[in-house]
């Protein structure tokens, strides 16, 4: 009797659809709840960032150079450092070799503050770089350049791949030959080695340049997939009755099928983000990547192994250790979404 | 096997025409005019039409093509633009101390995976295995970068284990005193994405009939994972270290630069940056070409160590 009641009731309800299921499987899933919480905090710092709410003054100088982090005091700033912090107190104007020190003392007694030298602490709660400005808020202005490449890199890569995937699964014959030859010719060339030579090839550096430089060599993989779920999908019968009232090809290919295989496209892109984050950080850390003037995370670490030498390990500490917990975060997210979306484990 | 081989071959040839021909486009049209890029930002029109005809840019482009094809088939790419060296020698030169750091990488690596991965599918599902799991994929979340910059300063700098840099002439001083540093840090890099691939290849094997068949005539646990298990993962195994190892004559680049060895992978930051494009396309397309000889020795490999693989 039960038995036939749960039967009832389950049919009283509507079916849950893939997407259901799939939410359902991963709010059971602690950790993936965890690292979803992580990254959507990523986010919503790097959104702030971009509407210049947050670190908008990254590039202010609020600590004396090489402002060591709070729990450390200003005991540990070595002698450098603390001649930096006292060099503001030695006016320029007093220079007699400074042929402009006069039209200077004009310029500044002319700003709204009269000209008073920024207030410089001599700690701050993460440090300061060589310049002075705040770890914290220039890790987070870090971090939003490499996040964004890596989540536009990633949805163009999956974009071409899907589109190509689509086509080559789709029509069979010779527009699969000659896709596929062309996957075959991309993935025989390693991928990083693929990277630099795009990079070499494109000389114009730039976010935009990476970010077609990362789209273009990527589709590989999301092509190799969805190719496959197109020529699983295509013989279907859903496919055949849309055929039937007259969808076009394009129609079929992108109204009615494409929705049974955005889960695959959707792991594609979370697996690709993380994969991008970390070669835009050692595309920029080389010098391929971001221009001068762009504050990534890899701009951070290459700033950061100099510093290293003089002892200044916490921007390296601060770039490495955001970068850690937001691809953690990400790859446990993204395993965690691709076991709650494979329709085996249904 | 013959006709399967010559089969293979056969195939070969449209993707080795096709790495040639993306190359070609790449450089020769893509990139623009390689004679600007040589002539450098003080050059007159004659210097640059010289430097045309000297490259043979002026040709059509089929006449190019055809050039560029012979230089690959011939093994002669020229001179390097940057040293004047001679772009054969510079990638035989270069080879040596690449493999001197990749071979013990390589076998470490795997020997490590391998005992790692049948360790922790022995107690899989255990909070052991869902641990590591945890730790590989924070492991790998540490951008090779720091790993790099953390240890040359922490283990060569200011504990003197290790040289901070450097390569010697004899193999012996580059295996014992220059290797060991770049070797550990790339096994801090590569292990824990290793372990997880293989362990999905040992968990794929212990849920098959014939791991309960041996566990049913009573073998002990121990004898199943690292006989009967470990058997039958090798294929999946040899593959991938078949696979990733012309990706990583390019992948240790990092480790080269940083720790100034002279290997292919720095040689090819060195062209990136110098645009050094004779050096670029002559690496690019001998790697690709070693991927898919490495992709046909692992498929006859596979038929060697699989009896069930079909010939044909």
């Amino acid at each position: 009797m039960s038995g036939l009641h749960a039967h009832l009731a389950h049919l009283a309800t509507t079916p849950a659809g893939l997407w259901t299921l799939a939410w359902r499987r991963l709010r059971a899933d602690r950790l993936a709840m965890a690292a979803l919480a992580v990254v959507a905090g990523w986010l919503v710092l790097i959104a702030l960032s971009g509407a210049g709410l947050v670190a908008a003054d990254w590039e202010r100088e609020a600590g004396v150079n090489y402002a060591p982090p709070s729990f450390l005091g200003a005991a540990v700033a070595d002698t450098a450092a603390a001649g930096a912090a006292a060099a503001p107190a030695v006016p320029a104007r007093a220079n007699p070799f400074d042929p402009l020190a006069g039209d200077l003392a004009v310029l500044r007694a002319a700003l709204p503050d009269g000209g008073a030298a920024p207030e410089r602490r001599p700690t701050l709660p993460f440090g300061a770089d060589k310049w002075g400005h705040d770890i914290v808020k220039k890790t987070v202005k870090g971090a939003e350049t490499s996040i964004v490449i890596g989540i536009v890199a990633a949805f163009l890569a999956v974009g071409l791949g899907t589109l190509l995937g689509a086509l080559s699964g789709y029509f069979g014959g010779i527009v699969d030959d000659l896709l596929t030859w062309l996957y075959s010719v991309f993935t025989s060339i390693p991928s990083i080695l693929m990277i630099l030579t795009v990079a070499a090839v494109l000389q114009a550096k730039g976010v935009a340049t990476i970010v077609l430089i990362l789209g273009l060599t990527g589709w590989t993989g999301p092509y190799r997939l969805i190719r496959a779920e197109y020529i699983r999908h295509k013989a279907r019968e859903y496919v055949m009755a849309a055929d039937a009232i007259g969808a076009s090809a394009w129609r079929r290919m992108f109204v009615h099928i494409f929705p049974n295989v955005s889960h695959v496209a959707l792991v594609q892109v979370s697996i690709l983000v993380v994969g991008f984050i970390k070669a835009e950080v050692i595309l920029s850390f080389l010098g391929f990547g971001v221009p001068a003037g762009v504050v990534s995370w890899g701009s951070m670490l290459n700033e950061a192994q100099n510093e290293l030498l003089l002892g200044k390990w916490w921007q390296l500490a601060a770039a490495a250790a955001a970068m850690a917990v937001l691809v953690t975060a990400f790859s446990l997210f993204a395993d965690a979404l691709r076991d709650a979306l494979d329709p085996k484990v249904k | 096997m013959l006709p399967f081989l010559l089969r293979r071959l056969w195939q070969m040839l449209p993707t080795m025409l096709g790495v040639v021909l993306l190359v070609f486009v790449l450089f020769n049209w893509v990139g623009g005019d390689p004679a600007y890029v040589l002539a450098g930002k003080m050059s007159s029109l004659d210097a640059i039409a010289g430097i045309r005809r000297q490259l043979g840019v002026d040709e059509p482009y089929h006449v190019q093509l055809l050039i560029f094809a012979k230089q690959v088939v011939t093994f002669d790419f020229g001179q390097s633009w940057a040293t004047g060296e001679s772009v054969g020698h510079i990638i035989s030169s270069r080879l040596g101390p690449s493999l001197t750091v990749l071979v013990p990488l390589t076998i470490l690596e795997t020997l490590i995976g391998i005992a790692l991965a049948l360790a922790v599918g022995f107690v899989r599902g255990s909070l052991t295995d869902r641990a590591v799991m945890v730790a590989c994929t924070a492991a790998m979340s540490v951008s090779i970068l720091v790993y790099i910059i953390a240890f040359q300063y922490g283990l060569a700098y200011r504990l003197g284990l290790f040289p901070v840099q450097g390569w010697g002439d004899s193999l012996g001083e580059n295996l014992l005193r220059y290797a060991p540093l770049p070797v550990l840090i790339g096994l801090a890099v590569s292990v824990a994405p290793t372990l997880r691939l293989y362990r999905s290849f040992v968990l794929d094997e212990a849920n098959q009939d014939y791991v309960r068949t041996a566990r049913a005539k009573g073998l002990p646990e121990r004898r199943v994972m690292w006989v009967h298990v470990l058997r039958n993962a090798a294929i999946p195994i040899i593959t991938h270290v078949m696979a990733s190892l012309p990706a990583l004559l390019i992948g240790a680049f990092l480790l080269e630069r940083f720790f100034g060895i002279p290997g292919i992978g720095r040689e090819v930051i060195l062209a990136v940056e110098r645009s050094d494009f004779p050096v670029i396309k002559a690496i690019t397309v001998y790697v690709a070409f070693a991927t898919m000889v490495f992709n046909l020795l692992t498929d006859l490999l596979y038929r060697a160590v699989d009896p069930r693989v079909q010939p044909g």
